[in-house]
């Protein structure tokens, strides 16, 4: 088992490295220094002089990948690749363009506000979703099941924007019983949350609980599910017993991976509450078109994704032996 | 003059597609015996029925051209050197065939079919007095979901939307398809070295969130390409092929980030297929591996392809909404229900509240993406149970 | 006797399906006493599952359901009964084991857990108690070490041993009655052996019933005291093992018992069936095996024959055994079957050799380890000799796991071999590169066990057919080529119209006859046949056996036949050698392996196949007047 963990950690190495000289490539390369400069600007009344000057004072005055002009170590050190890509591999983000802020400190406060409405968000929504998929899945054929499907259908055609906004307008603005948007330290924070987190909960819960019907259905036509029933179990002990546990590894490749994620917050859910998390610090950054945030942010949400299924890995070990006595 | 834009050709491919599966249903074993299946779902067909009009809606909007500028004399004008003189601007049939409501524009605001504005003005009685009143549209009652802002008619940039919402959904899985067929099926069935770097790509590439991605590739690409729409045509000097388009580059951004998928699926089917008892037949002919692959590999992992483009289409007309809010969509210019919602949400905090908009752009959206989602599950299941969780 | 543990009474179970309702099991009556053993037996989709299925109430919903009969359990019916009164039931009136023991334990909890969830839900023992009889369950069902198998999951354990923990579930409750469903046929031949003697033991100390369900005729000899011969949802014969084997009255019984292969019919061809099993949703209205019955009597198919007895204690459901029908005239003019397959001239021992396996060895690697390195190699093939002579048949038989279908596969280069020469024809096919093989390609050809993967479903058969001939017969002109398939599918029994349809119009018995088209079109000396006939029923896979027998005499084939199944072997082979881990470990003419067996392995194989007394097949005779 352990040496299935090492090697599930061992492969996530180069694909680190490939992401890393990715952004490097399309932040540097692709869009050289002196785009930045000029976007940052103002494209109007920009000269070669200023371009240099910004470029610096920000350290983009190197070339991006090799020295020449340096010696030995130099011609790999003194480029912006090394100056600004290799120190993400410990998590040193640097300075911003535009306000020279430190990205690293930024995340660390704007984290737990992302993480104060996506922690609530992602448990209830499993909750929610999960219990009723298991309804559906038990009373598989009936009338509740079929509604139950063509309401999960029409809730995933409908944007995300659209419950956001009208949330936002019916409980809001009309019935006032959240504020619309905006945000507090501490306990404060709850009446924020409170609107948001239903919101999230409600736009991802048709896709969610079609998701997790169809795999409690799938393995309702296993074989040892035959067996369990010819054992005499009731139909619940069935479901809620044998096609759980088995079940559990779909669903935990689906949600496992999007635990680190929780840091991250929500791009549009908190630009529209005004949650000072790191999604709208993205949001923001991308609206400002500083690209030292955005390639943090980039380099960040890789990361996240890679340690998820790193974690789902290792989630199977809990739920499937066959992965436990590898 | 015709004018053809990039993501004409993913709509005329999109049709060639509809066609070559049409035909398919009447020869093909496998497709034939699915759309048996399929076609005993009435829910299904109706979905398509749906479908095939938002379909025809995009078509029409991506056949334009442009007139000759006519002189008062009723002659086309022509340059010093004797050439004719184009408008700069490039209409679809759409826009001649809604022609009227395109150029029956009011002042601002007013309701669906109402026949005065929604803010009042100072108007001048017939008896010469002026007092404030809401006053009579130009054209009362013809504003099916009424008019925005400018006045133009809301219906019809709804109607405008449709063709950005089909290129989004169907043009990114088009453009992804070769590229997922081509690394799927080779990391599949030469295995090995191959594989591992297929792999290590779709990996390295899946990792990156998809939004971030995006949005880099958006803020590098910038403002630059045609930005399309109705508006801003004018400030562009068009040529008969518009290869640099906005639209067609978020496309081709949506597709580098989901067509992991496809190629993942495709991979692992292709692993399967490889060990089947008739590639091994062909084999023992010592039929060539490209042989092997064109006969035997590529038509049996089709509609895995077929299931990814119906399933993934949906989900993709929702992003375009969400890109365009966060600003990193399609142009401010191009008729998008994105960009709908986007200024409907500013509109709905105004007082009075302004909501057609919205609703416009809620209808049709959601009139599109639900028979999607419904003939998506149908062809899903129709062609192939086992993969019914995804 | 004593009053029977169950009893069914006209059972009928349908299934609601697009094309009509299907009646799966369309009235069906027997009875087993106390520690009796009745076997149900029928081709697939006759309807002996779903019976099963009945009596344990586990009919799929909503789809399936019950729609008359009575099914009673010491004289109490239980259709009628609640679902909290049927769970009482299963599990521990009435247990059943399934034909899948891979797949049938549930592999996220252990197989203690999974057995003490029964004990404990029907006879409210404490943890430690039902621990304790677990263990002794364990114990009887011959598992090794029971106490620490109790900790044990599933994937661990092989085929054999997951069907003894099954039969420990089942048995836990100490059932009435015990239904095994095809409980050996996913298993080799020697466990299979083992599986049944354990269930006919536990029968006989627990005086349990035992239902068997099975469609291998030579395991119910055996096992079984009475039987039922089901076709097409109905009971066709019913009678005790002895009178039925050796006397079978129904027209369909005596069919299927002369079609299955065996020493006593080489050199004969196997009797065949006509046609196809109906539909379950459109059955005649009278007998079902009307239209198949090659002694169909005007009425058979419009009235419909009672189960009746028509010898003492032997039930028949036909009207050639009912004195009011006895004179009707057939239907159809009674067809004399080619009944020899007149053998080649030349004698075994002169026929030249055409193939020559020296020390193949096939070696796959083991990659363990951090970097899954290569530490080692599994010797799949490790060393062996064979020869076959021009128009004779080599059967490698072994157990699942032993190495013969990749042997078969190296011999024609589907697999490169890691050592070893392959001579054809005094020519190296293992030194041989890409293109140079080519050559002998179309001299040896291969065909394959599942008749569903083994056709490509997007192309026609004429392209499936077409694809050999284009690459290996390039001179070969296109009309050449359609007259080419065309006559080749009506040498395999079909007609050459069907060159334009598509695989999944055929049944399985007619796609193996397409790809035995395919191996014939490029004019092969030597074929392979990779269990060739495993997957098919015996009726058909009679059908394809014949055809083998006689493209090989027609062609002068040359066949290496690789099978588990020692009756084929013995009705098709001329030599056999016996493969275990790799090795051939005895090679032999037929006669003297089965005769006379030398290697312990080979005994234990002999002695392990269930066989029907050879000397009762020449009671076999259509029932009939004329």
């Amino acid at each position: 088992m352990l040496t299935y963990i090492i090697r599930r950690i061992l492969y996530a190495i180069p694909i680190v490295i490939g992401v890393n000289l990715l952004t490097a490539i399309l932040f540097f390369y692709v869009n050289t220094p002196d785009d930045m400069a000029r976007k940052i600007l103002g494209e109007k009344n920009v000269t070669p002089a200023a371009i240099e000057n910004w470029k610096a004072d920000h350290g983009y005055n190197l070339p991006t990948f090799l020295n020449t002009k340096e010696e030995s170590i130099g011609k790999v050190t003194q480029t912006i690749f090394f100056q600004k890509s290799v120190p993400l591999f410990w998590f040193d983000f640097g300075r911003s363009d535009r306000n020279n802020i430190d990205i690293g400190n930024e995340i660390k406060t704007r984290m737990w506000a992302s993480l104060a409405i996506s922690v609530p968000m992602f448990i209830l929504g499993i909750y929610v979703d999960l219990f009723i998929a298991m309804m559906l899945a038990y009373y598989r054929g009936t009338y509740l099941d079929l509604w139950g499907l063509i309401i999960g259908v029409v809730m995933m055609s409908v944007s995300t924007l659209f419950y956001i906004i009208g949330g936002q307008f019916i409980f809001g603005k009309v019935l006032k019983l959240f504020p619309i948007s905006g945000y507090d330290t501490g306990l404060h924070s709850i009446k924020f949350l409170i609107l948001p987190v239903i919101i999230g909960v409600i736009s991802s819960a048709g896709a969610g609980i079609r998701f997790y019907r169809t795999v409690f259905l799938e393995e309702m036509n296993k074989d040892y599910i035959r067996t369990a029933r010819a054992k005499g179990l009731s139909e619940g002990k069935v479901l809620f017993k044998h096609a759980l546990k088995n079940s559990m590894i779909p669903i935990l490749t689906n949600v496992v991976v999007s635990i680190p994620f929780l840091f991250y917050g929500s791009l549009i859910m908190e630009t529209f509450f005004a949650i000072p998390g790191l999604g709208n610090f993205t949001i923001e950054a991308i609206q400002a078109q500083d690209f030292a945030i955005v390639r943090s942010m980039v380099y960040l949400g890789s990361i996240l994704y890679i340690i998820g299924l790193i974690l789902t890995d290792i989630s199977y070990t809990l739920v499937d032996p066959r992965v436990r006595f590898e | 003059m015709p004018v053809i834009l990039a993501t004409d050709l993913i709509v005329f491919f999109l049709i060639a597609m509809a066609v070559y599966f049409a035909i398919g249903s009447r020869k093909e074993g496998t497709i034939k015996t699915a759309w048996h299946e399929l076609r005993k779902n009435k829910l299904a067909m109706l979905c398509l029925a749906i479908l095939s009009v938002y379909v025809a809606l995009a078509t029409m909007d991506s056949i334009r051209w442009r007139d000759a500028i006519l002189e008062e004399s009723g002659k086309a004008a022509l340059t010093p050197d004797g050439a004719i003189i184009y408008s700069p601007q490039a209409l679809s049939v759409l826009d001649r065939v809604f022609s009227n409501i395109r150029t029956n524009t009011e002042k601002t605001y007013s309701t669906p079919l109402s026949s005065r504005q929604y803010s009042k003005e100072s108007v001048e009685k017939p008896d010469g007095t002026i007092v404030r009143d809401y006053p009579i549209l130009k054209y009362p009652g013809t504003h099916l979901f009424g008019t925005d802002k400018v006045g133009n008619d809301v219906f019809f940039i709804a109607l405008k939307g449709v063709r950005t919402g089909i290129v989004i959904g169907a043009g990114t899985t088009i453009i992804i398809i070769p590229f997922a067929i081509f690394f799927g099926v080779i990391a599949g069935f030469y295995g090995g070295l191959i594989d591992d770097i297929v792999q290590y790509i779709y990996t390295t590439l899946s990792s990156i969130p998809g939004v971030l991605l995006i949005v880099s590739f958006m803020l590098l690409f910038g403002t630059s390409g045609y930005q399309g729409g109705l508006l801003s045509e004018l400030n562009i000097r068009l040529g008969f092929f518009v290869p640099n388009e906005r639209l067609f580059w978020l496309c081709v951004i949506l597709g580098i980030t989901s067509w992991t998928d496809l190629c993942r699926l495709i991979r692992g089917e292709t692993l399967k297929l490889r060990e089947l008892e008739y590639v091994q037949a062909a084999k023992a002919f010592g039929v060539g591996k490209l042989s092997i692959i064109s006969r035997h590999i590529v038509p049996n992992v089709m509609h895995l392809v077929l299931i990814t483009f119906v399933l993934q289409f949906s989900g993709l007309v929702l992003a375009e909404a969400v890109l365009s809010y966060i600003g990193i969509g399609v142009g401010p210019e191009m008729g998008s229900w994105g960009n709908m919602i986007n200024t409907a949400r500013l509109e709905l905090s105004r007082e009075p509240v302004v909501w057609w908009n919205l609703l416009a752009a809620f209808i049709f959206m959601f009139g599109l993406v639900l028979p999607a989602n419904i003939f998506g599950d149908a062809v899903r299941d129709a062609l192939d149970p086992r993969l019914r969780y995804r | 006797m004593s009053a029977p543990i169950i009893e069914v009474k006209d059972l009928k179970t349908y299934f609601q399906t697009p094309k009509g309702i299907a009646k799966s099991v369309d009235g069906v009556s027997f009875s087993i006493p106390r520690g009796g053993t009745f076997a149900l037996v029928g081709e697939s989709g006759c309807g002996k599952s779903v019976t099963a299925l009945s009596l344990i109430q586990l009919v799929p919903e909503p789809a399936g359901y019950i729609a008359g009969g009575e099914i009673l359990l010491n004289g109490k019916d239980i259709i009628s009964l609640t679902e909290s009164e049927k769970r009482n039931i299963r599990g521990n009136k009435i247990s059943m084991i399934f034909q899948e023991p891979m797949t049938s334990l549930n592999p996220v909890f252990t197989i203690g857990d999974q057995i003490m969830e029964t004990i404990r839900l029907h006879q409210g023992k404490t943890k430690k108690e039902a621990q304790e009889i677990a263990i002794d369950m364990f114990r009887k069902v011959g598992l090794p070490n029971p106490e620490a198998m109790i900790n044990e999951y599933p994937h661990r354990l092989s085929g054999g041993m997951r069907q003894r923990i099954m039969i420990a579930i089942a048995l836990a409750c100490k059932p009435d009655l015990l239904i095994a469903d095809e409980p050996t046929t996913a298993l080799d031949v020697t466990i299979q052996d083992q599986i049944l003697k354990l269930i006919n033991e536990l029968k006989a100390s627990m005086g349990t019933a035992v239902l068997l369900i099975t469609h291998n005729l030579a395991l119910v000899y055996q096992n079984a005291e009475t039987v039922g011969v089901m076709y097409a949802g109905k009971i066709a014969e019913m009678a005790s093992t002895k009178d039925l084997f050796r006397n079978p009255m129904h027209p369909y019984t005596v069919k299927l018992l002369r079609s299955i292969p065996g020493g006593k019919k080489r050199g004969k061809a196997l009797d065949t069936i006509i046609g196809t099993v109906p539909p379950a949703t459109s059955y005649p209205l009278g007998c079902h095996f009307a239209g198949r019955c090659p002694r169909e009597m005007e009425g058979c198919a419009t009235i419909e024959p009672p189960l009746a007895e028509r010898a003492p204690g032997h039930l028949v459901a036909c009207h050639l055994h009912d004195p009011e029908f006895m004179n009707k005239p057939y239907s159809k003019p009674i067809r004399q079957e080619p009944d020899k397959l007149s053998p080649l001239a030349t004698p075994f021992k002169d026929r030249e050799i055409i193939l020559e396996v020296k020390n193949l060895k096939t070696y796959y690697p083991i990659r363990k380890g951090l970097l899954k390195r290569v530490v080692g190699n599994v010797a799949a093939v490790d060393g062996i000799d064979l020869s076959i002579r021009q128009g004779s048949t080599l059967a490698l038989v072994g157990e699942s796991g032993c190495g013969k279908t990749t042997a078969g596969k190296s011999i024609i280069q589907l697999i490169r071999p890691t050592e070893g020469e392959i001579l054809f024809r005094n020519n190296d096919l293992a030194r041989l590169g890409d293109r140079e093989l080519k050559k002998y390609r179309s001299l040896i050809q291969i065909i394959f066990q599942d008749p569903y993967s083994s056709l490509n479903p997007r192309l026609m058969v004429k392209d499936t057919i077409e694809e050999g001939l284009k690459t290996l017969k390039p001179d070969m002109g296109k009309e050449a080529r359609m007259k080419r398939i065309a006559s080749t599918l009506e040498r395999v029994g079909l007609v050459p119209e069907m060159m334009y349809r598509y695989p999944h119009e055929f049944s399985g018995g007619q796609r193996q006859r397409i790809g035995i088209a395919r191996a014939l079109a490029v004019d092969p000396e030597f074929i392979v046949c990779d269990e060739a006939v495993s997957a098919l029923d015996v009726s058909v896979q009679a059908q394809i056996l014949n055809l083998l027998k006689s493209i090989q005499r027609d062609f002068g084939l040359s066949f290496l036949f690789i099978t588990h199944d020692l009756s084929v072997v013995e009705y098709i082979a001329d030599e056999v050698a016996v493969m275990y881990a790799g090795k051939i470990v005895e090679r032999n003419r037929t006669e003297e392996i089965f005769s006379n067996p030398q290697h312990d392995y080979t005994k234990k194989l002999l002695s392990a196949i269930p066989r029907i007394d050879e000397s009762l097949v020449n009671a076999w005779k259509l029932p009939g007047h004329h």
